[in-house]
């Protein structure tokens, strides 16, 4: 387990020499940030409570939905996933850590630095610009915490799946494209996935996208509290136990089937 | 001009594209050769601009009739033009985003040793066909949004749609080469440049009466990306437009995108003086 505290540690770090990047990242994200509190304040201030909305908690979803974007990523594959395109991961195999979990560990490391000069100002941004409702007493912190860290582990146990495509794909573009255009609907990125219509929403919440990034969400702005939020948690929880399983299988058979290409 | 000299002209111009088209035309075969591949590619990106669109009817659909002035057909209609002069120009030039990776590696030298324009070795060095995906959704929702919308066809309507879709296609092609040349400068902050580049084309798919005035300012006139989609459209719909940004200013379209590509070439040809070398 020290093993994998330390890359997690080391991913952390790597990000930490990247700081342009991350404010580069930061005035992207306040920028879509601004322009979905235009269009999506409209929306609640035109009718009654949309989706159960008001113009704080919309606000909260804006900021804190950009805020975890730079760390759940869904757009970038793993590392992990150009070596398998390029057979290095043959080198990994080798190596005394799991090859799995190794990956994820390193992008969640990365991830939970990104919260620092991303998702803090993010939300900073939001509450000096539009004022977004915020809960005031503890305890939806330290359950939006924990739904966080899973929401964004989730999310690289997802990609570092697709990544796996590639021992059979050797391309996975496509296939990354399509996962782009899905999760980024799916999660709740986009748009509140409780804006949806009914038959939309039932299929979100029949994969384990919202898990990634909805769910944290209301649980960090105390939308969902109590028991319903431990349900949620619960819910993030089930899915990185099947999407971790996946991923444990693939990594295997795709052992299996790796072809190193070049000499 | 006789008729001998306008032979030898273009000629002329046909030497000089030349070397242009035969790598074009290698990028062409190269997509080509792996079918799969390419499909694949094509399918990720038709989803990308379904869940554009899916964003647009999720809103509207919420909001139970309008959102910003506008209805749901109208607000289709300026994501169908938006979205197919984005894809159109991310197919010709959104490679050049990826210029900050070859100015980290020091590829981008290679450029400056040959007797061509950088900028145009640059555009010319890739055509992403796998856009048209994205460009197929566009064409649709355009379509079926100017059949729903009831729009009355005449000249106006076709200088209308034409300036819409040439305009746009020249400012989003515009931000693509801006954000190219302050890539020289930014290095690992290139995401910098997203701020414009894609939220600019997500801007343009908004009716501009939501916008918060701020946005107004910047992507109503610096970026000027109200001018892709959403004034024309306002025209075409006989619409009023929205506060600062009155319905006839579309007709001002072709100066938005002079605009834009003066702010573009600037900012490029500055880069290119900027450039020091990879150190190779």
């Amino acid at each position: 387990m020290r093993v994998y505290a330390r890359i997690l540690a080391a991913g952390f770090r790597t990000q930490s020499r990247y700081l342009p990047a991350a404010f580069a990242g930061l005035l992207a994200n306040a920028t879509f940030g601004l322009l979905k509190s235009g269009i999506l304040l409209t929306l609640v201030g035109d009718g009654a409570a949309i989706g159960g909305y008001t113009a704080g908690t919309m606000a909260a979803y804006v900021w804190l939905s950009q805020g975890l974007l730079g760390s759940v990523n869904i757009w970038s594959l793993p590392l992990s996933a150009q070596r398998i395109k390029s057979g290095d991961i043959a080198v990994d195999f080798l190596r005394p850590a799991d090859v799995q979990l190794a990956s994820i560990a390193d992008d969640v490391g990365r991830g939970l630095f990104a919260l620092i000069p991303r998702g803090l100002p993010s939300v900073g941004v939001g509450v000096l610009l539009v004022g977004m409702a915020m809960p005031s007493e503890a305890l939806p912190y330290v359950l939006g915490a924990v739904s966080l860290v899973l929401g964004i582990t989730l999310s690289h146990t997802l990609t570092y799946l697709l990544g796996t495509a590639g021992f059979w794909l050797v391309e996975v573009r496509g296939l990354q494209g399509l996962y782009m255009g899905v999760a980024g609907l799916l999660t709740g990125l986009i748009t509140p996935v409780w804006l949806f219509p009914d038959w939309l929403r039932m299929i979100a919440v029949a994969t384990p996208f919202p898990a990634v990034m909805m769910y944290p969400i209301d649980v960090l702005s105390g939308r969902t509290t109590g028991l319903d939020a431990l349900a949620l948690i619960g819910a993030q929880a089930g899915w990185l136990a099947l999407a971790l399983a996946a991923g444990a299988v693939t990594t295997r058979l795709g052992r299996r089937k790796l072809e190193v290409q070049g000499g | 001009m006789g008729d001998g000299a306008f032979a030898e002209t273009r000629g002329q111009v046909r030497a000089a594209l030349r070397p242009y088209l035969a790598v074009l035309a290698s990028r062409v075969r190269a997509q080509r050769a792996y079918r799969t591949s390419f499909r694949a590619d094509l399918v990720g990106a038709a989803v990308v601009g379904l869940t554009e669109m899916a964003e647009v009817v999720v809103l509207f659909s919420a909001a139970n009739g309008t959102l910003g002035g506008l209805d749901l057909a109208q607000a289709l209609l300026v994501l169908g033009l938006a979205e197919l002069a984005f894809s159109s120009a991310d197919m010709m030039f959104g490679h050049v985003d990826n210029l900050a990776q070859q100015v980290r590696a020091g590829t981008v030298d290679i450029l400056y040793l040959r007797p061509q324009p950088l900028l145009a070795q640059l555009v010319t060095s890739d055509i992403s066909l796998r856009r048209l995906g994205r460009s197929a959704v566009a064409v649709v929702v355009l379509v079926g949004a100017l059949v729903v919308n009831d729009v009355d066809w005449g000249p106006r309507t076709v200088v209308l749609l034409a300036l819409s879709l040439v305009c746009g296609f020249a400012i989003f092609c515009a931000n693509y080469v801006g954000a190219g040349g302050l890539q020289f400068f930014l290095l690992n902050a290139q995401e910098v440049t997203n701020a414009f580049v894609y939220g600019g084309r997500h801007a343009s798919t908004q009716p501009a009466t939501v916008w918060l005035r701020g946005i107004t300012v910047i992507f109503g006139f610096v970026f000027p990306m109200a001018f892709c989609a959403y004034l024309p459209a306002m025209l075409l719909l006989g619409e009023p437009g929205a506060p600062w940004l009155p319905a006839w200013l579309g007709w001002f379209a072709p100066v938005a995108a002079a605009w834009s590509w003066a702010f573009g070439l600037f900012a490029w040809c500055s880069g290119v003086r900027h450039y020091q070398g990879g150190g190779g």
